[in-house]
C-alpha cells in the first residue's frame, strides 16, 4: 500500500489549487428526453406501483421506473446500477429525495427488459437488490442518518432499524392501497438529521440517562464555557472537583432532573458520553407532514415514548409501526394523511385503535408551546 | 470475513435491500481486488466497519468518536472527522473521515461520471458511500487525513467535482426534479439551486456564520424535498392567477375514463370517482363547484394547495404566472424545539440572474443573522427571540396579513417612539398643573 500522490504539493498547498468550483451543472447529467422536455410536461401517470409516465406538449413520453434501496451504498452496488443504466438507460440514472433509484428510459417497449432485470437481481443471502415501488399511496423509501455505522452521538443504528421496518412494510413499498401516502423517516438522535419531525411515522433515537462526567480529562478536552452554554435546560453549572488521588480539577456537574437527554454538550465536549445500552432506544413520533395539500404542513407528535434497542430487529419497534399502518390503512378516509386521520378521529381514538398504551410521557411539559397541546374544551370522546 | 457478525447476519434475510450483505459484497471485492487497486487505505477497512458495527449490536452503543479538525486547506466544511474508540481491534477504520461531495441539482447523473467517482473512492477510500446524506450530498463514508487532500484535488483538477457543506456555513443546497420531470413545478428549482450554490461558494466552505443555514427548493407546495420543514430559507414554488382546467379532461375524469390522482390509489378499490366527494368537498377554501356539466373555480380565494390538482393532473394544470413564496425559520428540534418556516414573502418572480432573491432576501437576512445570531443559533430561533418584525426591518418587506395564521391575542404592542404623536418627551410639570400630585 505505497502511498500514491494525486500531484498535490503540501509544501505548497497554493499551487495549481483549484476552489470554489460548485458542483457539476445540473443539465450536463440529463437524459436526452428529459433536455428535450424540460418545462414541457403536461401530465403523468402512476402506470402501476413504481413504474411512471410523463407526457410532453411535444408528444414525448418518458417511464420511469423507480427502485428502493439502501442508501449506505458501495462502489460495487453503484458500479452494478450504472451496468443497468448503460444496459437499458444510455447511460443516465438519478436518485430521488428519498433514496430511490430511478431507471428511465424513453419509451414503452423498454420498460418490461428493464423491469425483468431490475427484479432479477438479488445479494447472495436474499434480499432484493432493486425491489420496484414507493409511488403513490404506499409506503415510499425511509430518509435516515448513520446511526452506529458512522456517527459519536446516536442512540440506535439507523440502516439496521430502517431494514427491518421496511421488511416489514414491504408489501406496502410495491402497493398503492394506502388512504394517502404514507413517509417513514429515521433520525437516530434528536439532533435529527434526517429531520423526522414532519413525517407520518417517525423513528427517532433517543438517550434517557444524563451525561457521564469523565472529570480528570474534562478541562483538558473542553471549552467548559461552550459546554455549559450548549444546553438548552441551564442544567448544567461549573465545578471544583476533587479527583480520587486529591488533586482538584476544573470540572462541570449537572442538575440531573433538568436534563432531557439532547445531547448537545457531548457534541460540545467529549468528555460528556451519554450512550447507554439500557437507557437508550426508540421513540415513535407521528402525524407529521410537510405538503401543504388540504391541509397544512404539521409536526409528527410523540405516541411512544420508549421502546428499548432489541438488536438486530427491534422487533417491538416494527410490530408497533405495523399496527399503527394497519389502523390507518383500515380507518382513514381516502386522502387523509395519517395526521389528517388522527385529528378527526381524535388522538384518544388514535391510541384505542393502535392500541398504544397513553402514559405521561407524551404530554408536552418542555416550555411555552406545550399549553398550546393541552385540551381546552369540554369536547372530547370517551 | 475477518471478524464474526452473528448479529448483524440476521439483517441479511428479509426482502428489502440489505445493507449488510452489500458491505460484505464490498469486503469480498476489495479482499479480492481483481483490479489490482493500490489501495491508499486499509484493504480491510469494510470488513472492520462490520466488525465495529456488530460491536454496536452487541453494546447497544457507538464506537466512533468526535470529530477532530480535520479537513482540506482553506475550507472550513466538507470533511467529517471520524475515529473509532477501538482502533486496536479495528484499525481498518481507526482513521475513518467522512468527505460530502456537493452533489448535481436534481440527482441526475451519467454513468461515465458515477464510474469516476467510484474509482476515486476505490483508490483513496472505502468504497462506502451514501447516496445520499440527509441534506442531499454524495457522502463518501471513511478515509484517512493524508488522503483529504489528495482526494480534493483530483476530485477538482479531474472532475471538476468541488466538496459540499458543513458546520457553521451555508449547508449544500438541495431542490426537487423540478421543471426536469414534473409538471408542477412553477420555476426551474434546478437552476435557482445552481445559481445559489455557485454565487455562495465562500459562505459554502467558510464558516462565517453563527450555525448551519440551509436553502431548500420545491417547485410546488406538495414539497417534495420538505424545504418548509427543514431550510433557513424555503423556497416554494406557486401562482397568483388561474388553474387552468381543460372542461374535456374534467369529464374524462367524472365519466371514469381516466385514472384519478394519475393512478396513485389504484391498489384498492375506493369505488367509482366521485368529484363532487373527492376534490370539490376536499377543497379547503370551498372555491370549487360544478355548473351545468362544468368545473368552476373561484380562484381569488384559492390557496393552491394543490389536492384539485393532484386529483386531476390531465384537467387541472398550474397558473401562467408562477413564481415563489419565500419561507424562513425551519429548523429540527435542536435546541428550542422544531420549527416550521414562516412566511416572508408571498410571492416573487424567479427570473435569472435572480438578483431580487440575493440582494432583497437572502442578504439582508444573512447580515442581521450574523451580526445579532448567537453561537449556535439557527435564523428561525433568532425570529423568535427578537421578534417577526425584526425580520421585516432589516428586508424591509411591507407587514401583510398574508404573513399571519391569526393576529396577536395580546395587546402587548412595542410601539416604538416614532410611532406615537409628538413622541415620548414630556414636561411632569405642565402635567402637574392640572394633575395635582
Amino acid at each position: 500500500m505505497a502511498f500514491i500522490s494525486s500531484g498535490y504539493n503540501p509544501d505548497k498547498p497554493m499551487a495549481d489549487r483549484i476552489t470554489d468550483i460548485g458542483p457539476k451543472k445540473f443539465d450536463l447529467f440529463y437524459p436526452k428526453v428529459i433536455a428535450k422536455n424540460k418545462g414541457k410536461w403536461l401530465y403523468h401517470e402512476i402506470l402501476e406501483p413504481g413504474i411512471l409516465v410523463h407526457v410532453s406538449e411535444t408528444g414525448d413520453e418518458v417511464y420511469t421506473v423507480r427502485a428502493g434501496g439502501a442508501r449506505l451504498m458501495s462502489t460495487t452496488h453503484i458500479r452494478e446500477i450504472c451496468e443497468i443504466a448503460d444496459k437499458h438507460c444510455d447511460g443516465h440514472v438519478r436518485f430521488t429525495t428519498r433514496n430511490n433509484i430511478e431507471f428511465m428510459v424513453d419509451s414503452k417497449e423498454k420498460v418490461a427488459p428493464l423491469k425483468k432485470d431490475l427484479e432479477s437481481r438479488k445479494f447472495d443471502a436474499g434480499s432484493h437488490k432493486f425491489p420496484i415501488g414507493g409511488t403513490g399511496a404506499g409506503i415510499t423509501n425511509i430518509i435516515h442518518t448513520q446511526g452506529w455505522v458512522h456517527c459519536h452521538t446516536p442512540a440506535t443504528d439507523a440502516s439496521g432499524t430502517v431494514k427491518a421496518t421496511m421488511d416489514v412494510l414491504f408489501d406496502d413499498f410495491k402497493t398503492m392501497r394506502m388512504p394517502a401516502h404514507l413517509r417513514v423517516s429515521m433520525a437516530c438522535c434528536l439532533n435529527m438529521c434526517g429531520a423526522v419531525h414532519c413525517s407520518d411515522i417517525a423513528i427517532l433515537g433517543y438517550h434517557r440517562k444524563p451525561p457521564m462526567i469523565d472529570h480528570e480529562y474534562l478541562d483538558k478536552m473542553c471549552e467548559i464555557p461552550l459546554a455549559i452554554a450548549a444546553c438548552p435546560t441551564a442544567a448544567i453549572k461549573p465545578a471544583k472537583v476533587k479527583l480520587a488521588d486529591g488533586t482538584t480539577v476544573k470540572s462541570v456537574s449537572i442538575n440531573e432532573s433538568r436534563c432531557m437527554f439532547c445531547g448537545n454538550c457531548y457534541t460540545m465536549c467529549p468528555s460528556m458520553p451519554l450512550a447507554d445500552a439500557e437507557g437508550d432506544g426508540i421513540v415513535l413520533m407521528v402525524g407529521g407532514k410537510v405538503s401543504n395539500r388540504i391541509s397544512a404542513p404539521k409536526f409528527s407528535k410523540v405516541v411512544v415514548a420508549f421502546i428499548p434497542n432489541e438488536t438486530p430487529r427491534w422487533p417491538t419497534m416494527t410490530k408497533t409501526i405495523k399496527r399503527i399502518v394497519e389502523a390507518y390503512a383500515a380507518d382513514a378516509n381516502k386522502y387523509e394523511r395519517l395526521g389528517e386521520w388522527a385529528e378527526r378521529i381524535g388522538w384518544e381514538r388514535f391510541f384505542e385503535k393502535c392500541e398504544i398504551e397513553f402514559t405521561h410521557h407524551l404530554i408536552d411539559d418542555f416550555r411555552d408551546p406545550a399549553y398550546y397541546t393541552w385540551r381546552q374544551t369540554s369536547n372530547f370522546k370517551f | 470475513m475477518k471478524h464474526e457478525t452473528p448479529l448483524l447476519d440476521q439483517l441479511e434475510s428479509g426482502p428489502w435491500p440489505s445493507f449488510v450483505s452489500d458491505l460484505k459484497q464490498e469486503a469480498e471485492t476489495r479482499a479480492k481486488n481483481e483490479k489490482n487497486i493500490e489501495y491508499q487505505i486499509p484493504q480491510e477497512a469494510v470488513e472492520d466497519l462490520l466488525g465495529v458495527l456488530e460491536l454496536s449490536y452487541k453494546h447497544g452503543r457507538t464506537h466512533w468518536k468526535h470529530g477532530g479538525i480535520v479537513g482540506v486547506f482553506g475550507y472550513g466544511g466538507g470533511v467529517i472527522g471520524r475515529y473509532c474508540d477501538q482502533p486496536e481491534k479495528f484499525p481498518g477504520v481507526a482513521h475513518f473521515h467522512t468527505l460530502r461531495v456537493n452533489q448535481p441539482a436534481g440527482k441526475f447523473y451519467t454513468t461515465e461520471y458515477l464510474k469516476k467517482l467510484c474509482d476515486l473512492w476505490d483508490f483513496r477510500g472505502s468504497g462506502l458511500t451514501n447516496m445520499h446524506g440527509s441534506t442531499g450530498d454524495i457522502i463518501f463514508l471513511g478515509t484517512t487525513t493524508r488522503q483529504l487532500e489528495e482526494i480534493f484535488y483530483e476530485m477538482t483538477h479531474k472532475l471538476d467535482q468541488d466538496l459540499g457543506g458543513s458546520g457553521s456555513n451555508l449547508r449544500t443546497p438541495a431542490d426537487c426534479i423540478g421543471q426536469a420531470r414534473c409538471e408542477y413545478a412553477c420555476y426551474d428549482t434546478q437552476d435557482l439551486c445552481y445559481d445559489l450554490t455557485q454565487e455562495y461558494q465562500d459562505e459554502l466552505h467558510r464558516p462565517a456564520f453563527p450555525y448551519k443555514f440551509k436553502f431548500k427548493f420545491d417547485g410546488c407546495p406538495n414539497c417534495c424535498v420538505a424545504s418548509i420543514a427543514r431550510s433557513d430559507l424555503s423556497f416554494i414554488g406557486t401562482w397568483r392567477d388561474e388553474i387552468r382546467i381543460d372542461q374535456e379532461a374534467v369529464q374524462g375524469y367524472v365519466g371514469g375514463e381516466l385514472p384519478p390522482n394519475a393512478g396513485a390509489h389504484s391498489g384498492r378499490d375506493w369505488g367509482p370517482f366521485d368529484i363532487e366527494k373527492e376534490v370539490i368537498d376536499l377543497c379547503p377554501t370551498k372555491c370549487m363547484k360544478m355548473e351545468d356539466g362544468k368545473l368552476l373555480i373561484n380562484n381569488r380565494e384559492c390557496t393552491r394547495c394543490m389536492h384539485c390538482i393532484n386529483v386531476m393532473p390531465r384537467a387541472l394544470r398550474i397558473g401562467n404566472d408562477r413564481g415563489v413564496s419565500i419561507l424562513a425559520g425551519a429548523k429540527a428540534p435542536i435546541l428550542d424545539g422544531a420549527q416550521m418556516a414562516s412566511l416572508i414573502v408571498p410571492f416573487m418572480k424567479v427570473e435569472a440572474p435572480y438578483t431580487e432573491i440575493k440582494e432583497t432576501v437572502i442578504e439582508p437576512i444573512w447580515d442581521w443573522w450574523m451580526e445579532e445570531g448567537k453561537n449556535r443559533e439557527r435564523l428561525g430561533e433568532l425570529m423568535k427571540r427578537q421578534g417577526f418584525q425584526k425580520l421585516l426591518e432589516v428586508t424591509g418587506f411591507k407587514p401583510v396579513p398574508q404573513m399571519i395564521q391569526e393576529p396577536r391575542t395580546n395587546p402587548y404592542i412595542f410601539w416604538k417612539e416614532d410611532e406615537v404623536e409628538g413622541g415620548w418627551e414630556r414636561d411632569i410639570n405642565e402635567f402637574r398643573k392640572h394633575h395635582l400630585r
